[in-house]
């Protein structure tokens, strides 16, 4: 191993101190049975049970599970073929204010999202009375159009350096572009797609700005219940609460993460 | 297309016969941007040129028919005019910027350097160490705000161990203020320095270093006029990524700062959800898309652009 300097060493070790010690701190008083949050008593389970009995979050881990879903089985769809369209499509009319249009939702602050969607919403519903109420579709809409942006520029990076020959072999052999996209560039770019579908019902199920501005009566999705009761102040339910959701959220990413390890160790051999 | 070309490319031929085909896949994800991405930023400047009434929606109505079935057109730029001559909206754009600004230093002084020593890592533990990175930020932004309110609050773990080490005697008050925020900022956006500028460290050719150190340079100062130099494309594009987010921030703000920390996302959600004053909401919205997030962007393209000749 090559030895790093002490500079080196150091500016490591204080940036993950920096990363990893708030988050293990949530973690640690998870487990404190005092409801005073920062005073160590004994350990103790109990924050956990009582969240299994809070009806009111179970039924925001269903509302937010939902919107994730959908979003991210929608924005996969949507941005696989926008990425389709930008790489593989020659020049057509408006292909870039496609490309500003399916971009624009990286750079603009969660804020102007929700509020422009939202006054989108009342608009359509004055206009032709549609949607007639806002709630978990509303949420979802937007989401997706948020989702599919970033599931884009995954997609795209894979198709941009994707052997093509393979492709046009099947092209020359008679296979329509159609069944070509499905039975060829569909499997390979599996992975990808399986990326982007992650990162869509990650994005989804963090968002609480969007989800504010575009929620109605009964529909309350988990970040924006967290974000109310941390508003109140500091709960050893919530401490609770984050570690699940931290605990959760590692093992999916180090198990996606061997999974892709595995294959790229598969396909080099 | 003419007869000449399809003999020259024959697999024209087959993308011609299949422009409808074409058609319906360009139109799903076009039809889908236009009402969902491109009209809503029609709507919010059609609202925030129109008068706020107390009536829902609280606005008055862009156009209208008369009875005469004339068309009259309500511009009102009446909601701009305040902006620009209240100090108050001024204010929280500048506080923004420099919040902003100073997260996002703040960032380069700490991500550079742990960029520079993943890429300078072995490879067993620079995966590793770069899945580190990663990983907090895909664990719930929200958790990762609330974890610095147990942090810094008077009772928090902060402010309990110099109370214990007896370092200090009365706690600090280090919440819920600009401080506070910054801090939120860069723990929040950190990965996003650090990513790209890994990247760049990452593909430098050992060669150059090498050919500085044959020239008789010494290390700190190869370091600064060959790597640095090499790397400054990544540390603006790092900067971006921090920056252009960090200046809409809303949920940060509204957890770590004071009640008068204003920064402009969080001047428009009051303006909205508080006042009711949906045109002025509005205004301040596209008055940030044209001073900040408008220009950085065409910035960003610009930086693509001449990267790629």
């Amino acid at each position: 191993m090559r030895r790093l300097s002490k500079i080196s060493m150091a500016s490591l070790i204080f940036g993950y101190a920096f990363l990893y010690i708030p988050i293990l701190s949530v973690i640690v008083y998870s487990f404190n049975e005092s409801r005073l949050v920062t005073v160590w008593s004994r350990f103790s389970t109990k924050w956990y049970r009582s969240l299994l009995e809070n009806e009111g979050l179970l039924n925001a881990v269903l509302a937010s599970f939902k919107i994730a879903s959908m979003t991210a089985t929608l924005a996969v769809v949507l941005g696989t073929l926008a990425a389709v369209v930008m790489v593989r499509f020659h020049k057509f009319r408006g292909k870039t204010l496609f490309g500003g249009l399916i971009s624009a939702p990286l750079v603009m602050p969660d804020v102007i999202t929700g509020l422009a969607m939202l006054m989108m919403f009342v608009t359509f519903e004055q206009a032709i009375g549609w949607p007639s109420y806002r709630g978990i579709m509303t949420i979802t809409i937007a989401h997706i159009t948020l989702a599919m942006a970033y599931v884009y520029q995954v997609i795209q990076a894979r198709l941009q350096d994707f052997d093509r020959s393979i492709e046009e072999a099947a092209l020359d052999l008679g296979a329509r572009p159609a069944k070509v996209f499905i039975v060829i560039v569909l499997p390979l770019i599996l992975p990808s797609l399986t990326a982007g579908w992650l990162l869509a019902f990650a994005l989804s199920l963090d968002d609480v700005v969007i989800a504010s501005f575009l929620s109605g009566p009964g529909a309350t999705t988990l970040p924006m219940l967290i974000f109310s009761s941390i508003r109140l102040g500091v709960t050893p339910e919530i401490n609770a609460l984050a570690t699940l959701i931290v605990s959760i959220v590692a093992l999916v990413i180090i198990l996606v993460g061997f999974i892709i390890h595995r294959q790229q160790k598969h396909q080099s051999k | 297309m003419t007869f000449h070309k399809k003999l020259i490319l024959p697999r024209n031929i087959f993308w011609r016969r299949l422009t409808r085909e074409k058609r319906l896949v360009i139109a799903a994800p076009y039809l889908w941007l236009a009402l969902f991405t491109l009209i809503p930023f029609i709507i919010i400047i059609k609202i925030s040129l129109s008068e706020v009434t107390l009536a829902i929606p609280p606005f008055q109505p862009f156009f209208e028919w008369t009875a005469e079935q004339i068309l009259h057109l309500h511009l009102n730029f009446a909601t701009y005019s305040a902006l620009l001559s209240d100090h108050f909206y001024a204010s929280a754009l500048i506080d923004s910027f420099k919040v902003a600004l100073i997260a996002t230093f703040i960032c380069f002084i700490i991500g550079y350097p742990m960029a520079y020593a993943i890429a300078r890592s072995s490879p067993f533990w620079r995966p590793i160490l770069l899945l580190m990175v990663i990983l907090p930020f895909f664990t719930s932004f929200l958790v990762r705000v609330y974890a610095w309110i147990g942090l810094l609050s008077t009772k928090g773990l902060i402010n309990s161990f110099l109370l214990w080490m007896g370092i200090i005697k009365e706690p600090l008050s280090l919440l819920y203020n600009a401080s506070a925020v910054t801090i939120g900022i860069v723990y929040c956006y950190l990965p996003f320095m650090i990513l790209p500028i890994y990247s760049v460290l990452d593909k430098i050719d050992p060669s150059y270093i090498e050919a500085a150190y044959d020239l008789g340079c010494r290390p700190w100062r190869a370091f600064w006029r060959v790597t640095f130099p090499l790397s400054l494309r990544a540390v603006i594009a790092g900067s971006m990524l921090v920056f252009v987010p960090a200046i809409g921030e809303f949920v940060i703000p509204e957890l770590l700062g004071a009640p008068d920390t204003l920064m402009i996302g969080r001047v428009i959600w009051a303006e909205f959800f508080n006042n009711q004053n949906w045109p002025l909401a509005c205004a301040l919205a596209v008055v940030m898309l044209v001073l900040f997030i408008i220009p950085f962007t065409i910035f960003q393209r610009y930086q693509l652009r001449t990267e790629e000749e």
